[in-house]
């Protein structure tokens, strides 16, 4: 569900390997609304402000990660 | 006072030492401003470019500010570029302007190279060290009157070639003397910018830190995607300041940032540029109530801002901050479709008068004349500029702003016409017709197109990638076999965005 909500965002980033979605800025300050409205929506995760930081959102895995943890 | 570069010479005198503006790689003292800003002006005079634009292609930084001022030191006007702009409207630039010189840094001298530009390419590093010629600056600042251009900066323009907006060192000074006292600026002030420096926006730091000797930090872009670390970097900083555009005052909030951290340093926040929702206004009242909160409003054809509104008050969400009073020496006017002035509490296009109107448009008389227009009250020369904004006068005699009356959007702070989106698909192979609307509510831009069968939407997808800046890609794409039409023969933009919201619903 995750990977759809990014591939629906940017639909030729391959999320599987791409590792610095920050540091090449892929994912602008817009996406990170949209992210996060998405993941509250369809995962029922809210993503607190203190956890919005570039080495949770540079990878498919890290972001995975954190909505794992948060959802748990 | 003729020339803004006076505002540094003041000041350099009583604060030599002080940091004038500081970015991500380093920052100058009002002292190294002046020998780096005098050093690229006396090596425009031994160029033999006097008069003429100078494009100016540099990241956001200390020097880039150093060399507009610089180029203002030469007798000539600026003209911003930045890498973010599409690569279409850099060449439309430069056909327009015709520029006689670029400076450049090491991050534009790729984009440059492959851009093969005809006109000689230098680098800030290089012509920042050129012996300084007092002497030439003093006969060229003899010969400098206020009605002389200072910078051209380009905006979206509807037929797809962008409009550029010529303003002189007189309407600027018009603008800062009015907008500083609004904005509390003093020798104390530390701004935080945000605005990128190729557009207008950033006259609101860059004019009154050179006047009162005061601070301006240039915010790293990449912050405003992590709103704590925003705040914590405002604080780290002691930053006063800030003149944002709405939407990023609104992703702090939005994003929750506001109850994880206070940006206490914070005494004075302005906003405008766009609507700004009044549930995250409020949460920023609620976080700062000390602070002054004040909405402004303006065109860049009168030079920045035009009305301020000092918020007095709480506003709820189904309300509308004012964009309030002109500023002093500033005129507003409402004309309705006759140009009569409309009953007291009835819309008209805001139609702005006084110095702060710019010179026009560079090089084209035509969208000049249709845009400033003579006053048809006024039995002597008096110039207006029609906005193309709707607006009315409430009860309490502040003005409102209503709605536009072409198809020009905000969105993320920016000034985009959708029909500039439209001319960029309809360039796209394969893509015959196309219409961008705004859903103002989620602020998404979405396109619906028709192409030639066989046409990849993926394809399509790419070359819109390719092609514009991330601030006017459209959201989301929609191939039609045929575009639903107006009676008139338009293609009917309102039936597409009733159909793309109630998709949306579903």
């Amino acid at each position: 569900m995750l990977l759809e909500i990014l591939q629906e965002l940017h639909p030729d980033i391959d999320y599987t390997t791409h590792t610095t979605l920050i540091d090449d800025r892929v994912i602008d300050s817009y996406d990170i609304i949209f992210l996060v409205g998405e993941i509250a929506d369809k995962l029922d995760v809210e993503i607190p402000a203190d956890e919005l930081t570039p080495e949770n959102f540079n990878s498919y895995a890290a972001l995975n990660a954190l909505v794992e943890r948060l959802g748990a | 006072m003729t020339v803004v570069l006076e505002y540094l010479e003041n000041t350099v005198k009583a604060t030599p030492e002080k940091n004038a503006f500081v970015g991500e790689n380093g920052g100058l003292t009002f002292a190294e401003l002046y020998e780096k800003s005098r050093a690229v002006g006396s090596f425009l005079h031994e160029r033999g470019v006097y008069k003429k634009p100078v494009v100016v292609f540099m990241e956001k930084s200390a020097d880039m500010v150093a060399a507009f001022l610089g180029v203002a030191y030469g007798g000539c006007y600026y003209v911003p570029l930045d890498a973010e702009m599409p690569t279409y409207r850099i060449r439309q630039i430069f056909e327009a302007v015709s520029p006689s010189l670029v400076i450049r840094d090491d991050a534009s001298q790729q984009i440059l190279a492959t851009l093969e530009v005809p006109c000689d390419i230098l680098s800030f590093a290089d012509i920042s060290t050129c012996r300084i010629n007092d002497p030439a600056l003093a006969t060229l600042r003899q010969a400098a009157i206020d009605t002389d251009p200072l910078y051209v900066v380009f905006t979206s323009g509807s037929t797809g070639t962008p409009k550029g907006v010529t303003a002189s060192h007189r309407s600027v000074i018009d603008y800062i003397e009015q907008l500083c006292p609004v904005l509390g600026v003093d020798e104390t002030t530390v701004f935080g910018n945000q605005s990128p420096l190729y557009l207008d926006a950033c006259l609101k730091e860059l004019i009154p830190t050179l006047k009162y000797g005061a601070t301006t930090h240039f915010i790293p872009k990449s912050l405003f995607m992590f709103p704590v670390k925003l705040i914590q970097y405002i604080n780290a900083h002691g930053i006063n300041t800030i003149c944002w555009v709405a939407s990023a005052l609104g992703l702090v909030a939005a994003l929750g940032a506001l109850d994880k951290a206070t940006p206490h340093t914070l005494r004075t926040i302005a906003f405008g540029s766009e609507v700004f929702a009044i549930k995250h206004l409020n949460r920023w009242r609620k976080a700062l109530p000390q602070a002054r909160f004040i909405h402004l409003y303006g065109p860049t054809e009168a030079t920045g801002m035009s009305l301020y509104y000092i918020l007095e008050r709480d506003f709820a969400e189904h309300e509308t901050v004012p964009i309030g009073r002109p500023f002093p020496n500033t005129g507003v006017l409402l004309l309705d479709e006759n140009g009569d002035e409309p009953p007291s509490g009835e819309a008209g296009e805001i139609c702005i008068r006084g110095t702060c109107l710019c010179l026009g448009y560079f090089n084209d008389p035509a969208r000049t004349q249709a845009a400033f227009v003579q006053n048809p009250h006024a039995p002597f020369l008096d110039l207006l500029y029609k906005t193309g904004d709707l607006g009315r006068r409430g009860a309490d005699s502040l003005y409102y702003f209503l709605s536009r009356k072409d198809h020009q959007i905000k969105h993320m702070g920016y000034r985009i016409e959708l029909t500039e989106i439209e001319w960029v698909a309809t360039r796209i192979p394969g893509v015959q017709l196309a219409c961008a609307v705004f859903d103002d509510d989620a602020s998404r831009i979405i396109l619906y197109y028709m192409a030639e069968a066989g046409t990849e939407k993926s394809a399509v997808q790419a070359a819109l990638k390719a092609e514009l800046p991330r601030y006017m890609q459209p959201h989301a794409l929609f191939p039609l076999d045929s575009l639903p039409q107006t009676t008139g023969g338009k293609i009917d933009r309102v039936t597409l965005l009733t159909r793309y919201k109630e998709s949306k619903v579903k």
